[in-house]
């Protein structure tokens, strides 16, 4: 089937089997291997992107259903690939990653909750995270990481 | 960062830039030219005798390339996968070791065994292939539990191990032990398991084999944590490959924790069948898959005794343990159970006589091996939990016990009687510190509170000393190890300045690219960035031993460490010369050489551009260049500890236990970046909390189904179980490393299982609760607070 949608700002066409995951879509084809996959059952959240600024399982759901969306992987966090978004730089300063392979997606997953919570509590990131595993950090240091991350990405719009 | 970052500093982490920015690069993220893709076909039967295998059908659907079961590969002369330690019975006899095909060839051995493997086109055409193929299995009574391994008259794995005994392991003074129960005043005893675990590192396993027709080169890219191991096993004793010919990559890793420190059957499968389709062969486990293929951890069943005199004092410990080895032998499975369990029981007590028998079994589930923690974590949960057995028994406060029978900081270095020497510690002082951060003295008040709110609440302690950074290669080889232990690393200073240090340990999460830069920052006074840290190639980096056992900072380190001390020399060397000076005279800090006493003085940058353009150079005596390596054995293993408390509360109406607060004191030794150690330890109190609370791989005992095979059956812990953990280190230096470093990577995993069990049982003593086996479920809760209160209200 024949698709087109906004990848990290580009506009993408491709044609896909209508059974292809937008998470194979993105890794198997178009070679954005950040989104990564952790599980066969929707449960570790190592293949979260945004899919018109929402947090999605890209494992969960058909690459034709992306037909018409924007769609954000890790890549296009960082807008030039060099300086980094605030979640970015706030889980590099918190220490919340060590082997690297949970925290694409959960950054994509903090970005989405952070951009309603400018200020939010431990036990609301806690909580928000519970769809994304990591196995290295214990979580300490993400749920720090998040904390920060909201607060650089609101900095300086408060009224 | 343009500056020198040195020893203590925390400075973020050089290789995070391209993680945040989703640019790892993973096996499962490599793409080969040609590549085609495989999938294993693995038995549904925990045992059956495999007939005839059918693959006609699957060979000839389309893009099939080729179907391969074990009779090829055994018809190829390929051998048996090997193992890494070789242990010895109380008998004298060597433990059986049968052998282990990469894939299966006459009887399947546990759900999960791999019998088949397809390789096609695509990944979807070898899956289905993989469906297709016909296997004729006839099915055997299956064994999954350790005690029915051993009745006579079960099921054997292994037709010729009979009771399923792989070895009957002791260490040891049985007769001490025997004198000291003989005098005691109070025996505690504590029948015990030790739930089986599942690994799961977030990245699932992988790799791709390739062949060069061309040069007859192979290369492997695996998520390994000791590329260089899997290449002399693989090399040496599966594929008859020359080492020269074999190249192993271990890219970015995303997590190992023991998992991915075994030679596993798929390696040496897709490494042979790329040979012999001559294209690319890529395989990447599903997590399903993983759970019924990856190495499992622990399980243990054991019954211990604890003798004490009338003032609570240690007399004489003895431990019965049940260790589970699975279907076949993995690459450390049996040395886990025996020489990294028994000699850690002394703990930190002045237990004058310990003995422990292990009888390591074979059983019809996944081969165990090495998990975080590996041996250390099960030792320590027989002791805590024996402790605070006696501790209750006898009416003695549970710190206070502890205390009691501490080793003493001034008795170290101290030997203990089950083999082990700790070189430095002081346990008293980790705990009372944990005392005093857990803030022990509120713990009534807050008790109170809970019991308001209907609430129990408990607090547990658990203290731990550990051996770590494996390992002195001369005493492993004394206890079976069949290999060396050392690290490697080369210190390789460019004509500019910069400098790249190739290394044989591992990173997979634990932050070396930075704490090893700061090393060679402190110590050449080059700037931070100017150092990058390369490691995982065996076409790169020399040798290495790889990463696990907490051993990477503690050997890898030291030999880093010694590479630069050579390159510091040969850098005095050639700046005396330039300064027309004498060596001696010549004192090399700060990243310049001066002449004592003097403002002359040649920069680091300078020296390296004299060794590589040797014009005015000591050509008669030095050589040019400037590159040393080194190799470090270790003189003993390390020896971190610490003391933690847990505190829980449980809600009666679920049974759920929430773990209220952690706080942990851990002695680690020198620490470079107090940043990745603390990051260490809240991980692996994480694992450990898991263990304790939630994992548990579960066999069903009549079909050998394995029962938690997914995250949906297989709880692993989440952001929203868990506190805010309080850690510091209280340390003590290393006697013996060149940087007084002790290793921190699996502590937090080793001490917390006994203090959240602790406090658990704690918590519950009001009704009458003497133990919890682990994972403390709401359900095993709540059957055991109902079964209390009927054994309460009958009485
Ligand atoms: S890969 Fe695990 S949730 Fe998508
Ligand atoms: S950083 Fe390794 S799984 Fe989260």
């Amino acid at each position: 089937m024949d698709i087109s949608f906004t990848l990290n700002g580009r506009e993408t066409a491709v044609d896909v089997p209508p059974a292809t995951l937008l998470v194979e879509l993105l890794r198997e084809r178009l070679g954005l291997t950040g989104t990564h996959v952790g599980c066969d059952t929707s449960q570790c959240g190592a293949c979260v992107v945004h899919v018109d600024g929402r947090s999605v399982k890209s494992c969960t759901m058909l690459a034709v259903s992306a037909d018409g969306c924007a769609v954000t992987t890790v890549e296009g966090l960082s807008p030039d690939g060099r300086t980094l978004h605030p979640m970015q730089q706030a889980f590099r300063d918190c220490h919340g990653l060590q082997c690297g392979f949970c925290t694409p997606g959960m950054m994509m997953s903090a970005t989405d909750f952070a951009a309603s919570h400018p200020a939010p509590t431990e036990a609301e990131v806690r909580h928000w995270l519970e769809g994304n595993i990591c196995r290295c950090t214990g979580y300490q240091n993400i749920v720090k990481s998040v904390i920060a991350g909201a607060a650089a990405m609101h900095q300086g719009t408060e009224a | 960062m343009a500056e020198v970052v040195g020893i203590g500093a925390a400075p973020r982490r050089k290789e995070d830039f391209r993680f945040v920015t989703g640019r790892g690069n993973y096996v499962a993220d490599i793409v080969r030219p040609g590549m085609a893709f495989g999938a294993f076909l693995r038995s549904v039967h925990a045992h059956a005798e495999i007939g005839a295998v059918d693959t006609a059908a699957a060979a000839a659907m389309p893009g099939v390339r080729a179907v391969f079961t074990g009779a090829d590969m055994a018809a190829d002369g390929v051998g048996g996968l090997p193992v890494g330690w070789g242990i010895v019975g109380r008998d004298g006899l060597p433990m059986k070791e049968p052998p282990h095909p990469a894939l299966a060839v006459g009887k399947v051995r546990y759900v999960g065994d791999a019998v088949a493997f397809v390789v096609a086109d695509t990944l979807e055409a070898a899956r289905a292939a993989a469906e297709a193929i016909v296997v004729d299995y006839r099915p055997l009574p299956a064994v999954v539990d350790m005690a029915a391994a051993l009745t006579p008259g079960s099921p054997l794995v292994f037709d010729d191990v009979p009771g399923n005994l792989c070895c009957d392991w002791e260490l040891g003074d049985a007769i001490a032990v025997d004198k000291a129960f003989a005098k005691a005043a109070h025996v505690a005893r504590l029948k015990l398991v030790n739930n089986r675990l599942i690994g799961n590192p977030m990245e699932p396993r992988a790799a791709i084999g390739e062949y060069n027709a061309g040069t007859g080169q192979y290369t492997l890219w695996t998520t390994s944590q000791f590329p260089h191991v899997v290449r002399l096993l693989m090399g040496e004793f599966v594929l008859h490959i020359p080492q020269h010919r074999l190249r192993v990559v271990a890219p970015d890793v995303g997590g190992g924790f023991g998992v991915k420190q075994f030679h596993y059957a798929e390696e040496a499968v897709v490494t042979w069948a790329a040979g012999k389709l001559a294209c690319p062969v890529k395989w990447v486990c599903e997590r399903s898959e993983g759970f019924i293929s990856d190495a499992h951890g622990r399980d243990h069943v054991t019954e211990a005794a604890l003798a004490l005199d009338a003032e609570g004092r240690f007399l004489g410990m003895k431990v019965e343990t049940l260790a589970n080895m699975g279907g076949y032998l993995s690459t450390f499975g049996p040395n886990i159970p025996t020489n990294l369990y028994a000699p850690l029981l002394s703990g930190v007590y002045t237990t004058p006589a310990i003995h422990c028998s292990v009888k390591v079994v074979f059983t019809n589930t996944v081969p165990v091996d090495a998990y975080r923690g590996a041996g250390r974590p099960e030792a320590t949960f027989v002791v805590e939990r024996l402790v605070d057995v006696a501790a209750i028994e006898m009416g003695i406060d549970k710190a206070e016990i502890r205390r009691r029978n501490m080793i003493p900081a001034e008795a170290y270095p101290y030997q203990t009687p089950v083999l082990v020497e700790y070189d430095s510690g002081n346990p008293r002082a980790c705990l009372d510190r944990v005392v005093e951060l857990a803030d022990v003295a509120g713990f009534p008040a807050r008790r109170e509170a809970s019991a308001k709110a209907g609430k129990y609440r408990g607090l547990g302690f658990s203290t731990y000393v550990e051996a770590c950074g494996l390992a002195p290669s001369r005493l492993a080889g004394q206890l079976g190890a069949r290999g060396g232990l050392y690290e490697s690393a080369t210190v390789r200073v460019h004509p500019t300045g910069q400098v790249t240090v190739l290394i044989g340990t591992h990173n997979h999460g634990q932050g070396h690219e930075t704490t090893f830069a700061q090393i060679v920052s402190d110590k050449l006074g080059v700037p931070f960035d100017q150092v990058d840290i390369v490691f995982g190639d065996t076409d790169k980096v020399q040798f290495g031993m790889g990463t696990y056992g907490s051993r990477s900072l503690v050997v890898g380190g030291a030999a880093l460490s010694k590479a630069s001390d050579k390159v510091i020399l040969k850098a005095r060397k050639i700046a005396a010369h330039l300064l027309e000076a004498a060596e001696q005279d010549v004192v090399f800090e700060n990243g310049k050489a001066s002449v004592a006493g003097t403002d002359r003085a040649k920069t680091f940058a300078e020296i390296a551009g004299a060794a590589y353009v040797p014009h005015n150079y000591p050509l008669e005596t030095l050589e040019p260049g400037l590159e040393e390596q080194a190799y470090y054995d270790p003189v003993n293993f390390t020896y971190p500890g610490g003391a933690h408390v847990a505190e829980v509360e449980i809600d009666p109406e679920t049974g759920v236990v929430t773990l209220a607060a952690y706080t942990a004191v851990d002695d680690v030794g020198t620490v470079i970046n107090p940043m990745i150690v603390e990051g260490q330890i809240h991980g692996g109190i994480i694992q450990g909390v898991g263990q304790a609370l939630f994992e548990h791989g579960v066999y069903d005992p009549d079909s050998g189904q394995l029962l938690s095979g997914s995250f949906m059956d297989y709880c692993m812990p989440r952001a929203d179980d868990l506190p805010k953990m309080t850690t510091t280190t209280q340390s003590t230096q290393c006697a013996h490393t060149p940087m007084g470093v002790k290793g921190c990577g699996e502590c937090g995993t080793i001490g917390s299982p006994a203090a959240v069990i602790n406090a658990v049982v704690d918590a519950l003593a009001p009704l009458g609760v003497k133990h919890v086996d682990m994972p403390a479920s709401p359900g095993r809760i709540w059957h055991l607070m109902r079964n209390a209160g009927l054994a309460q209200a009958a009485e």
